[in-house]
């Protein structure tokens, strides 16, 4: 779609759910009375820039039901973010909006080169959780042969993959490894399956560890992207040409705005991720402030689609840690040890206080295929550790290498950080 | 050559006492055991009469154990064995990575271990009149 036609397109769609939030969600009718903006005052996209931000809290005051647009009889189902960081948000979708989540996952899974022909199983968690039943419904509706694991029991997961004949995978990129690592206890090549994509989505990963997988499994990786917020997977996805995610733009605007003025950044520059949905019905959200980090890649991409592609989420605002007045991402941290051959990509950062000074111990997990009968190759592996994660982080840290497997793997999205500077009581 | 089963040990409180104690619920008897240790972490090197048995045991507790072949040579109970053994190879310019001792308690010599990175270490050291033991000398052989 030519980008003028895709902007009036924007625009009336905008106009349309600013008209049904003002009328329908008393907490939007608030926001927009106190900040003085009119619905129909919008006139071009470039209007946004006035209308007030939506934020988690809003979402979680508005529990359970306070945030929808459509009434309980037009809601067919809800799901809800996990809660992880405080109360959960519950967030409703219309039969309508049902149905195009169904086609947005279809053309996630086929701009990641699945079809009809493909066998897919989803590890995502069915339940309240979106991945599950998100990819689930979309994987039907692209005609492939769908298989609803959900998540968990690992082993039986590699039996299916094998038995089933699964050609595609959706689940976390973290999931994916130890499904792989699984699978080669089990004595079963995961190289030598018909497994040929990856859908990988639900926590931010880096391309190191992108080229690890598809070494591992023998796949092609895509990574897409979504939050439960503001649909569930299927608001951008990566095509073939793996260089950064187009964004649903017919469906959802995206801004990039500096974290501290709220004001755009220019694209190709770094800020946090800000969604407007267009289609919705059972929760319109405006302006959502995803606290994500990302950037808008400039230029086009060589699959020929006109959606802005942004690029992977390189970190949060809410995980950035501040170490020694450092904004340190624990994915950079990953980042390094994916390049560092003898160690494992699995790590642990422990925070902790040491007088009024924090102190950093990364625990690194030594590779089980390392030589480890020798002290010094041990002690050669940890300078190099800790010398590449202090030139990424700019943070003088700690290494503790420990033994291979020894840090808990998830199912789901990752705990990596354990920051217990508050829980010492004073400095 | 014989197998020497090396156990990489994150350094926390209990584990070397775990380890040992699973090796010896499992009735695995140890001839010498030496711990490399840094500030951070250990490796523990130990001589069993079962080692492939000893691996199995460990890795199904989720332990980092590994078979690193070695070479043991037999030297006589009196001051300069160590000595002799080392010189020998020292003219052949083999390097040592790391060596210790252990007694048997019924024989009169002494077992001297050494890690060796050269595959010729073994013909020098018997060429020297030195007795090289093989693993039928510490263990039945027990290929896992």
């Amino acid at each position: 779609m030519p980008r003028t036609q895709l902007e009036e397109l924007q625009l009336k769609r905008l106009q349309d759910r600013l008209r049904a939030v003002y009328e329908n969600v008393p907490l939007y009718r608030e926001k927009f009375d106190a900040a003085g903006f009119d619905p129909d005052s919008l006139v071009t996209l470039e209007d946004l820039a006035r209308v007030p931000f939506t934020v988690k809290d809003d979402m979680r005051s508005a529990y359970p039901y306070g945030m929808f647009a459509a009434p309980l009889r037009d809601i067919v189902r809800v799901h809800s973010s996990s809660g992880t960081t405080g109360q959960i948000t519950v967030v409703g979708y219309t039969a309508g909006d049902i149905d195009r989540w169904a086609d947005l996952m279809a053309r996630t899974f086929a701009s990641a080169g699945a079809s009809a022909d493909d066998v897919m199983q989803v590890t995502y968690g069915y339940g309240l959780f979106t991945g599950g039943l998100g990819a689930h419904y979309g994987s039907e509706r692209l005609g492939a042969l769908t298989i609803p694991v959900s998540g968990g029991n690992t082993k039986r997961q590699v039996q299916i993959l094998k038995d089933f004949g699964v050609t595609v995978l959706a689940c976390t990129p973290s999931y994916a490894v130890l499904i792989g690592e699984t699978a080669k206890e089990m004595g079963i090549d995961p190289r030598d399956l018909p497994l040929r994509i990856g859908v990988f989505g639900a926590e931010p990963w880096s391309e190191n560890m992108r080229r690890q997988i598809e070494d591992l499994l023998g796949i092609t990786a895509i990574d897409i992207y979504g939050l439960s917020e503001i649909m569930g997977p299927g608001v951008a996805s990566e095509c073939v040409h793996q260089n950064g995610l187009h964004v649903f733009e017919d469906h959802f605007l995206i801004e990039i705005l500096d974290p501290e003025t709220l004001e755009a950044v220019p694209d190709g520059e770094y800020g946090e991720v800000v969604f407007t949905t267009l289609t919705k019905e059972g929760i319109p959200v405006i302006r959502y402030r995803t606290r994500d980090i990302s950037r808008i890649i400039p230029g086009s991409c060589a699959c020929g689609r006109t959606f802005r592609r942004m690029e992977r989420i390189t970190g949060r605002t809410d995980d950035m840690l501040i170490i020694r007045g450092v904004n340190v991402f624990p994915s950079q941290i990953e980042q390094v040890l994916a390049g560092v051959p003898g160690v494992a990509r699995h790590y642990q950062l422990v925070l902790t206080k040491k007088g009024a000074l924090d102190h950093v111990e990364v625990q690194v997990e030594v590779a089980p295929d390392f030589q480890f009968d020798e002290v010094r190759e041990l002690e050669r592996l940890q300078r190099k550790v800790k010398g590449d994660i202090e030139s990424a982080l700019a943070v003088s840290i700690n290494v503790k290498l420990v033994e291979p497997k020894s840090i808990a793997r998830s199912e789901g999205k990752a705990k990596r950080v354990l920051d217990l500077r508050n829980e010492q009581g004073g400095a | 050559m014989i197998q020497q089963l090396s156990v990489f040990l994150e350094n926390s409180a209990g584990r070397l006492s775990e380890l040992t104690r699973a090796l010896g619920d499992a009735g695995i008897n140890m001839h010498a055991l030496m711990v490399a240790d840094t500030e951070q972490f250990g490796v523990v090197r130990i001589i069993t009469d079962s080692p492939h048995k000893a691996k199995e045991i460990l890795d199904a507790l989720a332990f980092s154990a590994k078979l690193t072949p070695v070479v043991a040579v037999e030297v006589p109970q009196r001051p300069g064995g160590l000595a002799d053994v080392l010189e020998a190879l020292g003219r052949s310019g083999i390097n040592i990575e790391y060596a210790y001792c252990f007694v048997e308690p019924t024989g009169d010599a002494a077992v001297d271990v050494f890690k060796i990175d050269a595959p010729n270490a073994e013909d020098v050291l018997r060429a020297a009149g030195f007795r090289v033991l093989e693993e039928s000398d510490l263990y039945a052989p027990d290929t896992a």
